[in-house]
This record gives C-alpha cells, structure tokens and sequence, in this order.
C-alpha cells in the first residue's frame, strides 16, 4: 500500500521525477549566466557614458544623457523590452529574441548604472583631477588612471546590487521567447502540471546564481579595501 | 640680458560677469623666485592657476619658454589642446591640499606622469623617484599610500611628484596653509632648498618670513591688479603703498614702517 512508502523512498521517487528535467534546467541557467553578462557589459558602457554627459557642461552632450536617465528610470522594463523587441521590427529593424532581450535590458539597466556612476564620480574632490591635469595628463588619462579607478571601489556594492537585479530582470525575457530559466520552467510545468516543484526549483537556481554574483563582489571588495 | 622664460602681458580672467584679473603683466628670469602674496580673493590662485592654464585667461598673452599663446583668439587656442598640455608637463603645480592620488602608493604617485605623459620607461621613471624620495627622506614610504603619511609628508611627497617631470618652473599656492604649523618647516626648508638650487619659482604665500629671506622678488596683488612688485627683502621691510603696508600690518600683526626707498 503506498501509505506505507517510507520517506526515503518517496523522496527517491520524487527525485526520479524531477531528475530528468535537470539538465534541461541548467541548460537554462547557462542562458541566464550569458544573458546576464551581455547586459551588464552593455550597461556599463551606456552607464559610463551616460554619466560623463550628464555631468558634462556642455548641454549638447547633456540633454540627451538626462533624457534618456529620465525615461528609463520613469517607465516599466517590460515595456521598455517590448519596444525592443515588437516597436523596433515594426520600424523594418528585426532583430533576434536574444538580441533584443539583450539591448533592451543593457539600455534600461545603463541608467541605473548611470545614476551610481555620477554618485562616484562626484565623490572624487575637485583636486585630484586637478592636479592630473596640471601635470600634463589629457582629460582621458586622468579618467583612466585617476578618476576611474576610485570610482570602481566606492560604487561597488551598488554596481552588485544594480548586476543582481539585472539578474533576476533576465526573468522577464521569458515574454519574448528566449527559453531562460523562467520560460523553460513554465514549459515543464505545462505538462507535468508541478508548479510548486519546479517553481521552487527554479527559485534555489536563481538564488545560487544571485548568491555566487554577490559573493564574487564581496570578494573583489575585500581585495580592493585593504589596499588604500 | 637673460631671456624671460614667463612673461604674462595684460592678462585678465572674467567668471561671468565678476573680473577677478584686470590686467596683470610680468616677466620671470630663469632661477628667480618670485613671491606673490595678497588679501583672500584678490585673485592670487586665479592669477598661478592661469599660468598654467588650469583656467583660460579671457585676454592677454603668455610666452613661457619660447611659446607664446595669445588668449584673445580663442579658437585658435582649442585647435592647441596638445600643447597646452605640453605647456603643463613643463610647469610644476603644487596645491594647498597636497592632492595625491590616494589610490597608488608614494612611490607610483611620483612615476605615474613621467610614464604616462611623457612615455618614461617604468625603470627609469621609478630610479628617478626613488633619488628624489631618498633626497626628502621618504624613501622608506614608497610603498605606503599617501593617507598614512603626515600632512607635511603628503606636501613633500607632491612637490617631489612635480619635480619628477623636470619642470622649468614651479608654482606653488599657499602649500603650507594646510599644515599644523609644526610641519610648516619641513615644507618651507624643502622649497628653500629648491631655490638655492636654482628652480624657477613662483609662490603663492602668507609666510611673509619666507617671502623675504628665499625669494627674490615680491610681487603684490590688490583687487586683481599688481599693485606693488620690488625686490623682496625691500619691498616687505619698508613697503611703497599703502595697500601693501595695512596688508603686511594685517598678516604680521605689527607695524610696518613707511617707506625709506627713493
Ligand atoms: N571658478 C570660479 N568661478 C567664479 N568665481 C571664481 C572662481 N574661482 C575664483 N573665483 C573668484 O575669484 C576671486 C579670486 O579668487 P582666488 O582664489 O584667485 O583668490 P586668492 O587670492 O587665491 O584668495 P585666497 O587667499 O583666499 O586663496 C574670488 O572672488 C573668487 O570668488
Ligand atoms: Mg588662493
């Protein structure tokens, strides 16, 4: 009687049952991992110069860097995913589901990047890049070697945040057919009709995801603190 | 006679609608040290600042070592960005608060411009710091990183850092002004030292002590104008203007006698 099954074994028959949608689940994570380095080197690069033009004097350079800080701070991401990926088409630019998944969230997530780059970099006095620029650097060494530098420690635990939240945001790419974690998960609950499993089983891999990113920091942290 | 190696003709510096220059013109010989003292805002720092063009004077022109850049054509003077900031590997600027890099160690604050402005090899550029730091005592430092050292170290240590790029001329403002006032001394002894070798300096100071026994010439600004410039040792004892003379009597706290000088 299966009343009797005792835990050992039900926890072996449950395993059996979920064992063969493992490999397809981490294959999904794989996705997660490559989506979620595209998009935090593509936000990197709008965040950075996102925030040299917001803080540049020049309003040419400005205007359109707080325009574009303003509108993706003041709209949903997911609306800002389907203009990527079902506006742009539609003006005779297509682009792959992984391709604009990709741009969508690395210009979204940019802006943000762009906020905390602005807070580093105005955390920097006045004189040191002064006295770069009095010794003969050009405005691009100073930046490279003076400048930037301090910026990459003190915004460092908000740039991790900002990396774990483009993380999970990976999630809703699921709307535009890229098979990561989400979507394949709802792609196995529709027919196994499981949602707690492997809900929760997706919940535990996004969370060894999050939790090895975040460590990672952590770690550069450490590094980077105990020198000056 | 010698050739100036700075002459500054008619500068003036306008922020907007405030002119914090109205017309300064000097020369400066080779191994001169010329002291430059004023109240709080007559335009002191303004005036070394556009020396070496950390501000663009608004007119005027400046030669320093045969370059002789003519402020009032502007977009001439952006096509010259290069040598401008060739201008300034050439000019030592040392600041009231020190500004280090606190990120590199001592000895990677002296050899950073010498490698990447003026293309050093690593090895040479770290043999010269290493001479340099070793003459300012600091040599056991050069590892540490500048917030470990004491405010009198740190302002050596950035004079060292100007004086790796060779400059023909040092600019020093007020440097002292931020240190408790027994590590002035230490500062003041190594720009002393710096004079006697022969460094081409102009200094921006309220140490008036040291303005009369290491510089050569006083200059003294009033209201962005020059309004007193004379031999040091002269000028400071027994001023020809007033101006100068309540100036000496404010930062000295004592009389300042009239003028004997013809
Ligand atoms: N970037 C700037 N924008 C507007 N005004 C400025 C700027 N820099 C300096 N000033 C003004 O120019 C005047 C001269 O300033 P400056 O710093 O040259 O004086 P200073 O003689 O060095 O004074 P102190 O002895 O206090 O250092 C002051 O009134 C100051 O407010
Ligand atoms: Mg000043």
């Amino acid at each position: 009687m299966s009343d009797f099954i005792n835990p050992v074994e039900r926890a072996a028959a449950w395993w059996h049952s979920i064992e063969e949608y493992l490999p397809g689940m981490l294959e999904s994570c794989a996705i997660v991992v490559e989506l979620t380095a595209a998009v935090i080197i593509l936000s990197w690069i709008c965040g950075l110069v996102a925030a040299l033009g917001k803080t540049s004097t020049h309003p040419v350079l400005r205007w359109p860097c707080e325009f574009y800080i303003w509108f993706i701070r003041g709209t949903p991401t997911l609306i800002q995913i389907f203009i990527v990926y079902f506006g742009i088409p539609q003006l005779g630019l297509r682009l792959s589901p992984f391709t604009a998944g990709v741009v969508a969230l690395g210009v979204s997530s940019g802006a943000y990047v762009a906020e905390i780059v602005r807070g580093g970099l105005s955390a920097i006095p006045k004189g040191q890049t002064e006295s770069a620029i009095a010794i003969g650097m050009s405005a691009r060494q100073c930046l490279q070697y003076i400048v930037l530098p301090q910026v990459v420690r003190i915004i460092l635990p908000p740039i991790t945040n900002e990396a774990v939240t483009t993380l999970k945001n990976t999630s809703l790419l699921s709307t535009i057919t890229i098979v990561e974690l989400t979507l394949k998960s709802e792609m196995i609950i529709s027919y196994t009709f499981r949602p707690f499993d492997f809900y929760i089983i997706a919940a535990i891999l996004y969370l060894a995801m999050t939790t090895s990113l975040m460590s990672t920091a952590t770690w550069i942290e450490g590094r980077l603190a105990r020198r000056y | 006679m010698a050739e100036a190696i700075l002459t500054l003709s008619s500068l003036h510096k306008q922020y907007g609608g405030l002119e914090v220059l109205k017309g300064i013109s000097f020369n400066v010989m080779p191994r001169e040290v010329i002291a430059i003292i004023g109240a709080s805002g007559s335009g002191k720092s303004t005036l070394l600042r556009c020396v070496n063009l950390l501000e663009i004077p608004s007119s005027g022109t400046l030669s320093f070592d045969g370059v002789l850049i003519d402020f009032s054509k502007p977009e001439r003077l952006w096509r010259r960005g290069l040598s401008l900031r060739r201008l300034r590997t050439r000019i030592g600027m040392v600041f009231q608060s020190y500004n280090l890099w606190p990120h590199k160690t001592v000895l990677e604050n002296v050899t950073e411009a010498p490698i990447r402005v003026k293309g050093m090899a690593r090895a040479e550029a770290v043999d010269i710091a290493r001479q340099l730091l070793a003459r300012i005592g600091l040599l056991e430092k050069c590892d540490t990183y500048p917030s470990r050292l004491s405010g009198g170290q740190q302002q050596r240590v950035a004079i060292v850092r100007a004086l790796a790029m060779s400059p023909k001329l040092m600019l020093f403002d007020e440097v002292t002004s931020a240190l408790d006032p027994e590590l002035i001394g230490e500062v003041l002894d190594l720009m002393a030292t710096l004079a006697a070798e022969g460094m081409t300096m102009l200094v921006v100071t309220h140490e008036i002590a040291f303005a009369r026994d290491v510089s050569t010439r006083t200059i003294f600004v009033d209201g962005g104008r020059i309004a007193e410039e004379g031999p040091s040792r002269e000028m400071l004892t027994s001023p020809a203007n007033e101006r100068t003379r309540q100036f000496l009597r404010r930062v000295l706290h004592q009389p300042v006698s009239a003028s004997a000088r013809p």
